[in-house]
This record gives C-alpha cells, structure tokens and sequence, in this order.
C-alpha cells in the first residue's frame, strides 16, 4: 500500500513535469514551414571570403558559424530540410593560419581603446593554432575560399599546400582539398548539391581597389597565369571561369542562387577616410601651415607656369585640408618642373627632388576615395622616403620635412584610388554583373543584386529590429573592422536576401532570421581575457 | 543597454508565479480546493490569510492547519516569423502556509500565519532568443502574520495584524542581444539579494447576515520591498572600458501590491456550501523596475512595466459526503494585470482559468487531511515586449505563449 502510493506519487510528478503546453500550430511540427519546390536537401555554398564567414581581416570559428550560408542551411533546417551542412572550421577564434607552424595568415581585428579610450581596431594577440597541415580533409558544404578569384575555382592545384608560399595555391583551401589537384569547383561538385549558391569574382576587382591599385587592369590578357595578384580580371576570362563552375555545380540537376557584386563605393573601407581629414587646430600641423604654403607657393608658381595651375597646392588656416597625393593619371611632369623650379632661381639639386616628388602630385578632391588603411598613415613621417633623401644628400631635418605623407610627401598609390583607378573598377565590376545577369537569366537561377542592395545599406540603411543597418565603420552594423567584409550581422542580413528569393521563386515558407540578433564589432583590449 | 529586476526571498521554500503578475494565489488546501475562495467562510485557520475577523468564530479553541504545494508549471515559446522556439524548464515551486489560531474567549481569538503569497520561479534555456529579458528567476517572499479577532456583536467580526516580510531574489539575464566575450559566450548579470525585510497590514470584517450567510471582507496593504545591497555579478565581459560591467552592489525595489477581497458564502441543503470571492489587486503600483547599480560607470537600468490593476472572480463549492470525506471543487478566473506591449517573459502571464477540486480525511474530530489540486490553463497569446531599447533604439521582443501550471497540494488540519 505504501509502495502503491509512492509509485502514484512519482508517477504524478512525472506526469505534470513532462506535460509542456503545446502550441495549436507549433514551429517544431513538420509543415508549418516548408522548401516549396526547392531540394534544399544538400546545400553547397561556392565563393570567395564572404562566402566562408571571413571577418574582422580573418577567418575564425564564430565569424564562420555566422557566415551566411551557414545561416541560411540553419533556417533550411527549419523547414525540414534537414541539417547536413558542413562548414571547415577554423581551429579557434584567433583566426590566423600557419603553414607548418610559420604564419601565413594575422588574426582577427577587435576594436580596442587607446589611453584616452579611442577606439581603433587592433589585431588579436595570441599563437594561432589553426594549421594548413594538419586540417581534416573536405569536402565541405561551404566551399568559401578566402582570397579566391573566379578563375582559382577552376584552378588545378590551387589546394596544393607545396604552391602556397610560391603563391599559386591558397592555404585555405589546401585545409579542405580533397587532393593536391582539385579545384575548388570540382571538390564542390563532388558533394552533389541538390542546391547551390555561388558568390564570386569581388577578389577579382577588390584586390586592385583595397590594394589602392597599385596592379594592373589585365583586361584584354585571356591567360590568368600571368596575373599579378592585385590586377583586374579580363571578364572573359571572369565569364569563362563563371560558366565553368555552374557547369560544374549543376551537372547533377541543381538549382540555385548567384550574388553579383558591390561597387567599391559601398564599402567602408573605401569611404571612411576623408579626402580632406588635415585639421589646422592639431598642433602637430596647424602651426607648419604658413611655412608650408609658403614652399608650395614656389611649386604652385611653376604649375601656373606649365599650364597646370590646377595642381596647385594650398593648406587652409581655417578649415580642413585635403591630402597630397599621388595621380598616377596624371602626365609625370617632372623633368619641366625641375627646369621651372630651377628657373624660378631653386638651386638644381632641390629642384630635381621636387620636380620627382611633385611631378605626378596634386590635392586630392571628393573624386578620390581614400584606403581605410591611409588613415594610420596620413600626417605620418614616411622613414622610407627619409632614408631615400637623405641618400639624395638631402641632411637629415629637411629630409623628415619632405617625407611627411599627405602632407609634403604625395600619398602613394596604394593609399588612394584615384578616378582613373576608380573607372578600371567601375568598368570591370559592371562587365561581371552583366555575366552574372545573363548567366542567371540563362539558366534560370536565382540572382541577388548585392550591388542595389549594399548600396541601399550605404546610403540609407536598412532598418531592422532594434536599429538601422549601415555601411558606416564601426559603428553601422553592417561591416566588420576590416571595412571589406561584413559583420556577422552583414551576413544575416545577406542570408535573409537569398532566403525570401528562394521563398518567392519557389513558393517556399522558410524563416528569416532576426539580423539584430546577430554580433557586429568585438570591442576587447589585448591583455586581459 | 541594460535591464534587470530584483526582488525578494526564501529560506525554506520558493514559490512559483502565477495568478497574475508574480501573485501566488495557494495559501490553503481547503481554500485552494474550492477555487481559492475563504473570505467569507468560516471553516479553519486559513482565516489568517484570508480573512482574520472570522477567527473568533471557529467552534474549536486550538487551530492549526499546515500544509504546501507542488507548482509544476511550464511555459512554451515560440515566433512564426524566425522559427526560434523553447520551453522552460523551471524547477518545482514549493510555496507553503502554517496557521494557528487559539481562542481566548466568546469574543477575542489570536493567530498567527506563516505562508508564500508572491514568488516566481522560471527558467530559460540560457542565451534563447529572449535572453536579454530573462534567463532564469527565482524570487520569494515569506509573510509572517500576527493577527487578532474580535467579535463585537453575533453579526459583525473584525480582525487583522501586522505582517513582516523577508524576501529574496536571484535573477539573471543577458547585458543586450549580441553582446558577448572575445570567445563568443554571452554577457550576462546575475542580480542576488536576500534578507530583504518590510511591514505591512491586513484588517478584515465578518457579517453573518443570517444563519446560513456570511459576508467577508478583506484588504491587506502594499509592501515595498526595498533592497540597498544587492550583488550584481557581471559575467563573460569583454575586456574593454568601452563594457565597464564591473561587479558592484545595486538598489532596486519591487511592490507587492495591496489586495482587496469580498466575497459572500451560503450553506444550503445541510450538506452544501457555495462561496464566491472577487480580488481587486492594486498593481498598477509596478511601473516600473528600476535598478540603480552603486558603480557610477555602469548605467542604470529602467525597465517599464505598466502594470494595470487587476481583478480575480471565485466560485468554490463543497460538499460534506459522509462524516469522513468532504469534497470540494472550484473555479476562477484571473486577470492579467500585464498590459499590451508589456509581456515580459520574466512574468509570461496573460488572463487564466483555474479549475481547482480536493478533498478533506476526517481522520478523527482532530485530525484532518486536506487535499488539492489545480490546474490552471492559460490560452496561446501572442504578445510583445516593446520598452526594450538597445542604443535608444526599440527592439520590441515577442511571439507566442503558451503556459500552464499544475498544482498538488496536500495539508494537515489539527483542532482541539
């Protein structure tokens, strides 16, 4: 009797513990949400940096558990797709890479705090452990390879860990290949998607824009083997590489979604830094202006002189100032402007390093779009120059003078994008999105223009649950610290385009996700925990 | 960027919330059994909690009555619109009573009651989709009453004391919805307090209008509990000034609002007595959660609550079946005194409907055994948080809930 009891007892306590209030139409019953006419039931993700989750200039284990394809196999999931994504997750949240223990890869940006509590972002101290020898072998469902251009995805032995160093193969992908002469198209290919997404060729104009571009437009040149790794893509070349890895991802009947490409102009690493950020009252240059427009009036002088008056340089004492910098657009007038300096009465030697220095120089304009990384740069002595004047003959004090960057010494190329540079891109950018365009419409794909879409984030923002998404740096959302790629709520919100896309063009009901649920910038000082 | 709660206590048992905001409406077996009704029947000393003036009329001079309950309540989430969803798991609440009463003489009794009226006892799963609301919440208060009756004719009684509390709190929720370490975990505070003490009052009037009609009324006052020193502990911080969330010590307070109860009860047919109660319960006190954290760099926290005033109607019978058993059963529903745009995942409480039955064992003219039960059954509501604000920005929190409650309860009545 007693046991009888104690048995009703427990048996009563079990009961009311597992009795959970259950919704009429619960989320977690199978149809609520479905895929439509979609097979979502092996997805496989192609692309480049954005594609694999990279962040913050790395990429590291919660940037790719945020990357959008992740995200979207998530919500997938949701609608009883199943969850068989895989991802090549990095080893830990530091986000560099070695190659048999010698670094090829830094660690991730956080946003740190100077003395005065300025935040900057800094690069994360500590030993990665992530190793390019000793990653498990793929293939993976997110075949995102960072640094990948569109021909690498059709590139034989651009997983082969011997061609890193060398520069023909990519470490990130050498973790994942199946073999030393896979491509990236191929090992994709292999998993058999019932679905893909494909995202790629901004390597392909964004490594001559983030490099200021110092490389060259290789339009015209159809052999990708001879690129430097800063030049623009032919688009044909972009187009043949295109095609071939659809062919290859849709061999076995998929279907998908191709993203096109932003305008550099969307982005913060292009944005962020002022083209007249020189400031009078900083008194490391306020109280140099009157010398220093009193030695650019000599040089002003003889542009007038040589028909170019327009290159004239002048600081103000009461506003900002714009840079000084180098034009490679500009005919190099160096050797007439030595010849007017001198015959302006500048003795030859002094006259010969302006006329170098000044012969491609002018102040920059709201045309020219100044590199993020500029910014540590600017007002900055350049040692580099220094030692070159000095070996000139120039002594030491009026050598550092004619070696502060921006200011006597012309920002170099990589520094900014000037308009010329600024039209090579522009040029490229719209030859890719018209292959992408015609390549979706062809095989009727799904087409996400990223470039209206990035540009509503640039210049309005999307508003969201809790804020507005912007490309503002740092402090907008949308990009991560290293001004190039997105955040992880960037992704969210590309994650979110692809699946109301796939929603409409199937007839499909899969969930977005709340993009204000999801990170931005990690503030953390190095030193602590 | 913050938002916290803090409350009050428990040293021997919590209690779990429900019956409206974090009311705890389980103070008696025999009550609870006939729809927690009791403020105009005179059958035990759980006449201390609910209606002190009908004391004196109880037949025995000695009444003890004891006895708790198992609150097993559940609480589902979910939003269509993401696909996120969750269901709490929140341990067993206990909340417990203890009543005496002795009667001096024809006019004058004393009691004196210990018993659990407000708490809450809820657990997320941690870092779910409401996160920065709430993770989990432990919160109890524990009534000490001292009471006198006092008949002044054979139709009007009046009765009431003082009440102290001592209240306890443990709460924790995450900083805002992304914030987190270099590593990804959460950053999230827990607020502590314990010892959290404060008076307050309850007076009420009997009228037996006639031999089978009793009219009670009770009103027992607001209480305030205070707390100056409660720890704030700051987990998974980032390493930065920019996040100064230090350890500190915080102020914050949390009312227990003032009840009103009125009810009437009728014996019929020998065998049969009917009962009905309504409470008016004064929230509309809670408008806020404010926590003031003594460390200047981190930023108090306000959180609206808005709470409206709220009413309960109950209806209990009770059937004397033989000498051995009575059997009784009741119903009532209660109003949620959470307003639209306010539903805080910390108290998911929309309007309910409880069904309550029990019984009494007469083991002899002493000794009885009282049993309970109750289930409460709230409809799926679809509700929001909306005064939730990341950077000035609102970022309304919300979806669907679904909750329910199952409650045992078993007591002991001795009389002599």
């Amino acid at each position: 009797m007693k046991n009888t009891f104690k048995y009703i007892a427990l048996a009563a306590v079990v009961g009311f513990a597992s009795c959970e209030p259950e919704f009429e139409n619960s989320v977690t019953d199978a149809g609520f949400y479905d895929t439509g006419s979609a097979n979502l039931s092996n997805y496989v993700a192609v692309g480049n940096s954005l594609t694999a989750g990279f962040a913050d200039g790395a990429l590291y284990i919660l940037g790719q558990e945020n990357s959008y394809p992740n995200i979207m196999a998530g919500q997938f999931a949701l609608a009883g797709a199943g969850d068989s994504f895989t991802q090549p997750l990095m080893n830990d949240n530091l986000g560099g890479l070695l190659l048999g223990g010698t670094p090829v890869a830094e660690n991730r940006f956080v946003l740190s705090t100077d003395a005065n509590g300025n935040p900057f972002p800094a690069r994360l101290e500590g030993n990665p452990t992530t190793d390019v020898t000793t990653s498990a072998a793929g293939p993976y469902s997110n075949m995102g390879v960072p640094g990948a251009k569109s021909f690498h995805l059709v590139a034989p032995g651009y997983g082969d860990a011997s061609g890193i160093l060398a520069g023909t193969a990519n470490p990130y992908f050498a973790r994942m290949a199946t073999s030393a002469g896979t491509t990236v198209a191929g090992d994709a290919a292999a998993m058999s998607p019932t679905f893909f997404s494909l995202w790629i060729g901004n390597n392909d104009i964004l490594s001559f824009a983030t490099s200021g571009g110092v490389g060259v437009d290789q339009t015209g040149n159809l052999d990708p083997s001879t690129y430097g790794p800063n030049d623009i893509t032919d688009p044909n070349v972009f187009g043949a590489s295109y095609t071939a890895v659809l062919d290859a991802l849709m061999a076995g009947g998929a279907e998908g979604i191709v993203i096109n490409l932003p305008d550099v102009t969307s982005i913060p690493f292009f944005t962020t830094v002022p083209y007249a950020p020189l400031d009078p009252t900083n008194p490391d240059f306020g109280p140099q202006i009157p010398t220093l427009n009193a030695t650019y009036g000599l040089l002003n002088q003889a542009f007038a002189a040589l028909g170019v008056a327009n290159r004239s340089i002048q600081f103000s004492t009461t506003g900002p100032s714009a840079v000084v910098v180098k034009d490679e657009g500009l005919t190099d007038i160096s050797t007439e402007l030595t010849q007017a300096l001198a015959a302006g009465g500048l003795d030859l030697p002094t006259a010969t390093i302006f006329g170098l220095q000044y012969g491609q120089a002018r102040q920059a304009d709201e045309s020219d779009l100044l590199v993020l990384t500029s910014s540590s740069a600017i007002g900055q002595l350049n040692t580099d120059r220094m030692a070159e004047l000095i070996a000139f003959g120039l002594p030491e004090a009026d050598a550092a003078q004619l070696s502060v960057n921006g200011i006597t010494y012309p920002m170099e190329d990589q520094f900014v994008l000037v308009p010329s540079e600024q039209e090579s891109i522009a040029t490229a950018t719209a030859a890719y999105n018209a292959t992408i365009g015609a390549l979706a419409t062809a095989r009727s794909l799904i087409m996400i223009d990223a470039r209206a879409e990035l540009a509503e984030v640039a210049s309005t923002g999307i508003p969201y649950n809790g804020g507005i998404l912007s490309s503002t740096f740092v402090t907008g959302g949308g990009f991560s610290l290293d001004g190039v790629h997105p955040t992880a709520r960037g992704y969210a919100f590309v994650a979110n385009l692809a699946i109301d896309a796939i929603n409409r063009k199937y007839g499909a009901n899969i969930p977005t996700v709340d993009i204000g649920n999801y990170p931005t910038v990690q503030v953390h000082n190095n030193g602590g925990n | 960027m913050k938002k916290l709660v803090f409350l009050a206590v428990c040293m021997l048992a919590s209690a779990m919330m429900y019956a409206g905001g974090y009311r705890v409406s389980l103070q008696g077996n025999k009550s609870l059994a006939m729809g927690h009704t009791g403020v105009a029947l005179i059958d035990s000393s759980e006449l201390v909690f609910f209606n002190p003036a009908g004391l004196v009329h109880l037949e025995n001079k000695l009444n003890i009555s004891a006895g708790g309950f198992g609150v097993f309540s559940s609480v589902s989430y979910q939003n269509g619109a993401t696909g996120s969803s969750t269901e709490t798991d929140s341990p067993v609440g206990t909340p417990f009573y203890l009543y005496g009463s002795y009667q001096v003489n024809d006019w004058l009794a004393f009691g004196l009651g210990v018993y659990t009226p407000y708490g809450s006892r809820v657990e997320y799963m941690d870092d779910w989709a409401g996160s920065h609301l709430v993770n989990n919440i432990e919160l109890a208060a524990i009534f000490v009453q001292p009471t006198v009756s006092f008949k002044i004719n054979d139709v009007l009684s009046v009765g009431g004391g003082p009440i102290y509390v001592t209240g306890s709190v443990n709460f924790n929720r995450n900083l805002s919805r992304t914030l987190t370490d270099i590593e990804g975990n959460r950053s999230e505070v827990t607020i502590d307090a314990s010892g959290v003490n404060s008076w307050g009052w309850t007076a009420g009037v009997m009228v037996r209008a006639g031999e089978n009609v009793t009219i009670g009324a009770n009103y027992r006052s607001e209480i305030i509990l205070e707390a100056d020193e409660a720890d704030a502990d700051f987990e998974n911080i980032p390493n930065s000034p920019l996040t100064p969330f230090a350890d500190t010590s915080a102020k914050a307070s949390l009312p227990l609002p003032a009840e009103m109860t009125v009810g009437v009860s009728y014996k019929f047919c020998k065998k049969w007595t009917a009962a009905f109660d309504f409470n008016r319960t004064f929230w509309d006190v809670y408008e806020s959660l404010d926590i003031d954290f003594a460390d200047e760099n981190i930023p108090d926290s306000f959180n609206a609550r808005n709470y409206k005033n709220a009413s309960t109607v109950r209806f209990g019978l009770q059937y004397d079946a033989t000498k051995m058993f009575t059997l009784r059963a009741g119903y009532y529903f209660d109003e949620s005194p959470v307003q639209d745009g306010f539903f805080a995942p910390e108290t998911p409480r929309n309007d309910s409907n409880g069904y309550t039955a029990g019984l009494t064992v007469n083991l002899s003219d002493r000794f009885q055994i009282d049993a309970s039960f109750l289930y409460l059954h709230f409809k799926e509501v679809d509700a929001s948080y909306d005064a939730y604000t990341e950077n000035g920005v609102a970022a309304p929190f919300g979806g669907t809930y679904k909750s329910n409650a199952f409650v045992p309860g078993l007591g002991v009545t001795y009389k002599m």
